[in-house]
């Protein structure tokens, strides 16, 4: 950290921090390049690297202008260091560590030399306050180019002016639609939006900044041509962005919308929301103050700290190959992959595997079926494209990757092979069969939501490339994918799988095989038990509206809906016999399987559909095969919430200590992702961790007294309230257990 | 023996194509390049090839696009390729693949190509309509026009007659004379009966559809998801009629000279949109990968007439010439594809090759040889099948091969007639 005093054009560089400041023609080039990592980010460290920076430029009578750049590949400025985030322990840390960031941001906005922001890559968080920061933004016309506020996915708002900056560059409406969602803005769009103010070819954005900046600096106009917005937008402008009453319309829908989609849940957008709203009524600094304040509290709250755990939990899979410690075995790279099965999930594969760039060879026994499976593929793609996230021209290329057929011509050099055929073991094991006939050294993967792949497998003469790859269902939107190990699996098999899931943009947990996996099996409880209290006379609308309530996306009887009931109808028998009684199916369910029900696929399970396919409301038809109606005992909403997620904890717990998952990080993650566990809990084990073990036995000792069998609290869980233990090392952070 | 290649053989290890649709019906929403593109796709999938290991790509096509003229690069960029394949285009009117697949076999003889693909494509659905010259020259002076008020004054010289646009017609630039009128005018120089022309037209579809029902024909096919929703994967030609009759045939009215004609829409082949493609390799490649060839190129020739002539008379020259070339005489040959423009031109062509007039024409003194019809197009030809213009060579090329594999026969000749009156014929073998 020396100031550069000889004769060289450096004016001051940080090693540590990865900044650079040279002068080139009366213009200070900033230069990010944070060592030892592959993005830039924004530590206190940084920091305060950059504000000396400021100091020079403010100082030096050779600097007229400034301009910021990185020299990273793909990002920017990627935002705060949420490691450091992480460390954060009371409010008032928080606050400062906010109130620091908005003072030396006010700083560069405020600085009498002109700034620009020349980006190039993404400018996420932090990064982008920093651009706001700055007299003239820049961007390349790249796809690496990407805008966002992202802090709400972490339970936190912008903490560095953003909440003021950016609702008065670009409108109310637009920067609320950024700040609450934390969706990433393309470049183009970012130019519509008023975000930057003119994109370039990145070969001559450095060039372009600097002329920009002396321009500035001489006081010249830059001349640039603001493209005309579109009537529409102007309009609505105008009417609700530019005037006080429309603004206080825009807050309130806001409002609204969050509190239906978060159910509360969820602060850190309600906080968002008053933030901007604050800065208008009372003014910039009054909003900065309520930024930073607002930004303490969230940092601390325990929502941010566990999505703060998830995010870390998911970093830390994208590094895991899913073999055991000590195990390097590299996994093959796959060109091409089969897929069995046109059906939804067989399409929702080849969704994905196309837009990864493979080429999927997918077979189905029959060209109807094939067309409703490429129509499903178009379905998604084109859906993708409409959202302007591919071009056309991507569209026609990723649709070209997709091969059909109703025979196995050309399966012979797919790489792996996946099924997603009928869930029938003899079916299974036939597709098997002819896939080694024809392509001996693919690996097969069965995607199988229960069928063990040690059964699948028992029919191969080369079980070792045999592996289960459970997606789930749709599959181009779960971000889950089990790859499930059977006893003779090989390490290669595995770390192909493992690879290959995270190249289709999965997070992939790795599991030990057995009925329903991981994922499913801890459903399997928890839907069952619903079942108990649909027939102890508890209405299918207030079951789903407590389990949503508690934070699920869905309560347990629409998933069953959804899913379908005669695939629980499968899986029902499986699972009873792998786990005995406390898997028996609830009879009540059993009767609402077998009158024949298939749930919105029929347009007939708990609830009732209409033609196009839109739920009307519950069934009442339903309660006429119940033994108590709806009139049973009335049931609380807690007792509800209680009798099924225990359920659901309990059986979490056994699968750890089975070795079915490897870590409460990948029970987690598992559940949050593959049955949208409440991610503002971290997940079962974290969950389990909050309540404390010894809580969590006694309830679950209370439970199985009234319902005998079912609740009996899991070796292990007993154990650690006897020891007083954690799953996780920390609860306040710990990625890795 | 003679071989094409000086001794570098080229073989032909697969074929592949879209299904042939008569324009204007289910494959009307495709372009050219959409078809070779799916064509190709199929070919480098069903093939199990790396299409890295692609070294060149030519295309052919008739009518092209006049937004993306270099069809076979616009191929080439599939995601199957890296996008450092060279890719150039043909065209030799109803021998463009022909011509595609010969100059992708010339590389390859030469030692600069060890693996190619070579096909055609044509959509008549989607031809180009031309402006009429007073429309064109309105709307460049338009887009030159540097404000809007001298735009508006250059589009007020518009003329209704500038409206009327410009459809391209399939006539003989050099005489006038439409396709079918020639094949009108060859009927009568040599004689061809109308019936013998609706019997010959009948036979294609009766074993064309025999073709389709034990899915020999099919089995060439890749599924084309039919547009604007993939209601459902097209696998079949729709040009084959299982129930065609003489009668039929017989009933009607023929189109090019209606007093005293016998060419009509029944013994001529269909406009039709369509694409296919072939992966040749060199024999050392097909080696080291392990795949079997279905067959050699062994020699070839393209010949030329006088259009004014017998404008599709030309193979009647071609044939000999390779067959020379090959070292071979008509007798060796054990299955014989010849394209089908029009009955009358396929039956003028069989009657040439058995001609002493026409065997001096090209430079014989014996005549090629009397046709063994039980070796002729055993799976019908275009007259059923249909012909998109730039692809069909392809076709015919898959199709022998395939079927010579089928009887493990060892030589075939297939012959292609061109605008222009130009004529293509090629000998392949097998080992």
């Amino acid at each position: 950290m020396t100031q550069v005093t000889n004769a060289s054009s450096i004016l001051f560089r940080d090693d540590e921090a990865g900044l650079l400041l040279e002068l080139q023609d009366g213009v200070a080039m900033l230069t990010f390049d944070q060592p030892n990592s592959p993005l830039n980010t924004l530590g206190t460290r940084a920091a305060e690297a950059f504000a000396e920076m400021f100091d020079v430029v403010e100082r030096s009578s050779e600097v007229n202008a400034l301009v910021i750049v990185s020299d990273k590949q793909d990002t920017w400025i990627a935002g705060a260091d949420i490691e450091e985030l992480s460390r954060i322990s009371t409010p008032l840390e928080g606050e400062e560590l906010s109130r620091m960031g908005q003072q030396l941001l006010s700083r560069l906005a405020s600085m009498q030399k002109p700034s620009v922001a020349a980006i190039h890559g993404a400018a996420l968080g932090g990064g982008l306050e920093t651009a706001l920061a700055c007299t003239h933004r820049i961007a390349t016309d790249s796809p690496k180019t990407i805008f966002a506020l992202p802090e709400v996915q972490l339970g936190l708002i912008p903490g560095a002016g953003g909440t003021q900056r950016l609702p008065r560059l670009i409108g109310v409406q637009a920067a609320l639609d950024m700040i609450l969602t934390g969706r990433n803005v393309r470049a183009r769009k970012a130019l519509k939006l008023g975000i930057v103010d003119e994109l370039v070819h990145p070969s001559i954005l450095v060039a372009v900044a600097r002329q920009r900046a002396r321009q500035l600096a001489d006081g010249q106009p830059l001349d640039i041509k603001r493209r005309s917005r579109d009537a529409k937008q102007l309009a609505s402008e105008i009417l609700l962005d530019d005037n006080a009453l429309g603004r206080r319309i825009v807050f309130k829908k806001a409002r609204e919308s969050v509190l239906g989609k978060t159910r509360g849940h969820y602060p850190a957008p309600l906080a968002a929301i008053e933030v901007v709203q604050r800065g208008y009524e009372d003014g910039f600094d009054a909003g900065l103050a309520d930024e930073a304040r607002r930004f303490g509290d969230l940092a601390v709250s325990p929502i941010t700290r566990e999505l703060v755990y998830l995010f870390f939990a998911t970093t830390a899979l994208k590094k895991d190959t899913g073999l055991a410690e000590g195990d390097d075995t590299a996994p093959l790279s796959v060109r091409k992959v089969g897929v069995l099965g046109a059906g939804f999930m067989g399409a929702g594969i080849a969704s994905v595997a196309v837009q990864a760039g493979t080429l999927v060879r997918m077979k189905d026994s029959s060209t109807q079926r094939i067309a409703s499976g490429w129509q499903a593929v178009h379905h998604v793609l084109s859906a993708r494209e409409k959202r302007g996230s591919i071009t056309p021209a991507q569209l026609n290329d990723m649709m070209s990757l997709l091969g059909t057929t109703v025979d196995y011509r050309g399966f012979a050099d797919a790489d792996l092979v996946i099924e997603a055929v009928f869930e029938d073991l003899a079916v299974k094991q036939q597709v098997m069969l002819e896939v080694t006939a024809v392509a001996p050294e693919a690996i097969f993967a069965s995607n199988t939501s229960t069928i063990p792949i040690e059964e699948i497998a028992a029919a191969s003469a080369r079980p070792d490339y045999v592996v289960g790859m459970h997606f789930f269902s749709p599959v181009h939107r779960m971000p889950l994918l089990e790859v499930i190990v059977a006893p003779a699996t090989s390490s290669r098999t595995v770390a192909t799988a493992v690879q290959y899931g995270k190249k289709l943009g999965k997070t992939v947990i790795v599991v030990k095989d057995g009925a329903g996996f991981y994922v499913n099996r801890i459903l399997s409880p928890y839907l069952n038990e619903s079942g108990y209290l649909l027939a102890e006379g508890a209405p299918v609308d207030l079951i789903d509206k407590a389990l949503a309530n508690f934070g699920f996306p869905v309560g347990p009887l629409t998933l069953l809906d959804e899913v379908g009931l005669d695939i629980a109808a499968k899986s029902g028998p499986i699972m009873a016999a792998a786990y005995g009684e406390r898997m028996e199916r609830a009879s009540a369910l059993q009767r609402v399987i077998d009158s024949g029900r298939l749930g919105r696929k029929s347009k007939s399970g708990f609830y009732k559909y209409d033609g196009s396919g839109k739920r009307t409301g519950v069934d009442e038809n339903i309660y006429k095969l119940l033994p108590m109606g709806n009139r049973g005992a009335a049931i609380h909403e807690t007792e509800i919430q209680r009798r099924t997620v225990f359920a659901m904890l309990n059986e979490a717990v056994r699968c750890l200590e089975e070795g079915v998952i490897r870590s409460p990080r990948d029970g987690d993650v598992g559940a949050v992702f593959g049955i949208g566990f409440p991610a503002f809990l971290g997940g079962p084990f974290r969950y389990l961790d909050t309540l404390g073990a010894t809580a969590a036995v006694r309830q679950l000792d209370d439970l199985n007294a009234s319902h005998p069998g079912r609740f009996e609290p899991s070796p292990l869980l007993r154990r650690m309230a006897e020891n007083g233990d954690q799953f996780h090392v920390s609860s306040t952070r710990s990625s890795h257990t | 023996m003679p071989t094409f290649g000086n001794g570098r053989r080229v073989a032909i290890i697969a074929g592949v194509r879209t299904p042939f649709a008569r324009s204007g019906t289910v494959l009307r929403d495709y372009t050219a390049i959409e078809l070779g593109k799916i064509a190709v796709a199929e070919l480098v999938q069903r093939s199990e090839i790396d299409g890295a290991d692609v070294d060149s790509l030519v295309f052919g096509t008739v009518v092209q696009s006049v937004i993306a003229p270099n069809i076979a690069r616009e191929i080439s960029l599939l995601p199957h390729f890296p996008r450092t394949l060279q890719a150039f285009s043909v065209g030799r009117a109803c021998a463009s693949a022909n011509q595609a697949i010969t100059d992708a076999a010339d590389q390859i003889a030469l030692g600069h190509s060890h693996m190619a693909i070579a096909g055609g494509a044509e959509s008549l659905s989607q031809v180009p309509i031309l402006h009429s010259r007073g429309m064109s020259d309105v709307l460049v002076a338009a887009a030159k026009a540097r404000s809007t008020t001298k735009r508006l004054a250059t589009l007020a010289k518009l003329r209704p007659r500038d409206l009327v646009p410009i459809t391209p017609a399939i006539a003989e630039p050099s005489t006038g004379e439409t396709m079918g009128q020639s094949a009108e005018k060859m009927a009568k120089l040599n004689d061809i009966s109308r019936e013998a022309q609706d019997r010959f037209a009948l036979r294609s579809h009766k074993l064309a559809w025999a073709g389709t029902d034990d899915s020999r024909l099919t089995s060439e096919i890749a599924l084309v998801p039919e547009k604007p929703n993939a209601e459902q994967m097209l696998s079949r030609d729709n040009g084959v009629r299982e129930n065609s009759s003489y009668e039929q045939l017989a009933a009607l009215k023929p189109v090019f000279d209606r007093d005293y004609g016998t060419v009509t829409a029944g013994n001529s082949s269909p406009l039709t949109d369509g694409a296919a493609a072939v992966l040749l390799m060199s024999e050392e490649r097909a080696r080291e990968l392990g795949m079997i060839p279905l067959a050699f190129i062994r020699s070839y020739a393209y010949s030329a007439v006088d259009p004014a002539e017998q404008l599709l008379q030309a193979p009647v020259i071609a044939a000999p010439i390779a067959l020379e070339r090959a070292g071979l005489s008509l007798r060796d040959i054990d299955l014989i594809e010849m394209h089908e423009a029009f009955a009358a031109q396929v039956l003028s062509n069989i009657q040439g090759l058995a001609s002493k007039s026409w065997a001096r024409r090209a430079g014989f003194d014996k005549p090629t040889g009397e046709v063994d019809m039980s070796r002729l197009n055993v799976m019908g030809g275009s007259l059923a099948i249909g012909h998109p213009f730039g692809a069909t060579g392809a076709r015919i090329l898959t199709t022998l091969c395939n079927e010579l594999a089928r009887r493990h026969k060892q030589f075939g000749m297939l012959t292609v007639c061109a605008a222009g009156g130009m004529g293509h014929a090629m000998i392949v073998e097998r080992e």
